[in-house]
């Protein structure tokens, strides 16, 4: 019998407007596994990765989780995974502490200490508003400390993130695979991340007509 | 299943508690509104007080729609609904959370400066008691229903006309039966039969209504 990974990809294909999205995508990660999903702008990696939230539902193809599809694991798989989007869903009238009391979902159990993984120690009371585009980017960061989730799907999650921000996430990371996790990231950046996988978001062939 | 509820709940009321001046416009447009009425058609109180329960109701209507695309608008553009959705519970539980929470920061404050309505608008004082409880039952039909053309125009770009258009409808036997009641009241019948369908419409709508809106939501949200 093959060996089964946590999440595999089978022909994955998504139509807009009758158009295809990008070329039919496989793969797999297992646990332990970082997959960087490359591609041009436009290509299709913020679509891939709401796909593999359940947020969007594919044309055709199949997303098995663990050996089921999620169709039929949709608790378990929901259950299992964290989701960060280009929208960090970080409220600016809440305070840091208040937005990670509503994200969190297991993990590290206290918000100071979240925070201070991500070096904002002191900001929990201040409102979002009055962070800064990166401080606001690392209190949504400070949710990947705070959760059970095995699955992470992280879109551009070093967006507006300053080069030690970027090390301490890469940090985060390998512990995160260490623990037996996985990560399917889109990034442009080159990441220093040993056994780093990498697949890409073809655009379609024909961007047009089906 | 309930925390999702009550969690959401919360996580409103402290929002609308942060952004006070937005939550408030409602209840100022009701107030404003009612205090021109008399200025606008005539103080004389015989001719106010034959059309305070049709005037009070149409402004509570006016001042519910006003306020209710906001109630999932914010969480698309911040990408806070994204995240509820992918959320492994049931959808509808945290819908009813936040409808509450619209509810006790729209239609409750509504509610509760009635009387003050009626007293410019000379409401004949037999018409008080069914006024607030007729509003009380209502404005909590109007926030359900409300809430599932809100999740059906949230990715609408300018959705504000059209969430105007699909629930005004459904909006119209609420404002029937509740200035109904009132005007029974006043005429000196019983009250009870309307507001008694009232009662009926807003069990329907907490039972119905949240599983519309969370139906909607998956369906837009698909864009």
């Amino acid at each position: 019998m093959p060996k089964l990974s946590l999440l595999t990809v089978e022909q994955l294909c998504f139509e807009r407007d009758d158009r295809h999205t990008f070329e039919p995508i496989d793969f797999a990660v297992d646990r332990g596994e970082i997959m960087q999903v490359e591609g041009p702008n436009g290509s299709g990696k913020t679509t891939l990765l709401r796909l593999l939230t359940t947020a969007l539902q594919p044309s055709s193809g199949a997303i098995i989780y663990a050996g089921q599809p999620i169709t039929l694991c949709r608790y378990e798989y929901l259950s299992d995974i964290l989701y960060l989007g280009h929208q960090s869903a970080v409220k600016m009238n809440l305070t840091a502490a208040e937005n990670l009391r509503w994200m969190a979902t297991g993990g590290i159990d206290s918000t100071r200490d979240a925070l201070s993984a991500v070096q904002l120690s002191g900001y929990d009371d201040v409102p979002c508003y009055n962070l800064s585009a990166g401080q606001q980017r690392r209190v949504a960061l400070a949710r990947l400390f705070m959760t059970n989730a095995k699955l992470w799907f992280l879109d551009e999650p070093f967006t507006a993130i300053d080069k030690q921000g970027v090390s301490l996430l890469e940090n985060c990371l390998r512990e995160h695979v260490k623990r037996g996790g996985a990560v399917v990231l889109s990034t442009h950046q080159d990441l220093a991340i040993d056994g780093l996988r990498k697949t890409s978001c073809v655009p379609h062939a024909d961007q047009g007509a089906l | 299943m309930a925390s999702g509820f009550s969690a959401y709940l919360r996580r409103d009321l402290l929002l609308a508690y942060r952004r006070r001046g937005d939550a408030a416009s409602p209840l100022i447009f009701f107030i404003m509104v009612s205090t021109l009425i008399p200025l606008g058609i005539t103080p004389e109180s015989a001719r106010l007080a034959e059309i305070a329960p049709g005037i009070i109701w149409v402004m509570a209507l006016l001042a519910t729609l006003l306020s209710i695309d906001a109630i999932f608008a914010n969480d698309y553009q911040d990408g806070s609904l994204e995240q509820l959705l992918i959320s492994p519970h049931l959808l509808a539980m945290p819908v009813l959370g936040k409808t509450a929470a619209h509810w006790m920061v729209t239609g409750l404050p509504l509610t509760l400066a009635s009387p003050l309505l009626g007293v410019m608008l000379s409401l004949p004082a037999q018409g008080y008691v069914p006024m607030v409880a007729s509003l009380a039952l209502g404005t909590g039909c109007l926030s359900l229903i409300g809430s599932v053309g809100a999740a059906l125009t949230v990715s609408l770009r300018k959705g504000g006309l059209l969430l105007s258009l699909l629930v005004m409808p459904l909006y119209m036997p609420v404002i029937i039966f509740g200035s109904a009641t009132v005007q029974s009241a006043i005429d000196g019948f019983a009250w009870s039969g309307p507001l008694a369908i009232l009662g009926a419409m807003l069990a329907a709508s907490i039972a119905l209504c949240p599983l519309a809106a969370a139906g909607a939501l998956r369906i837009t949200s698909v864009n």
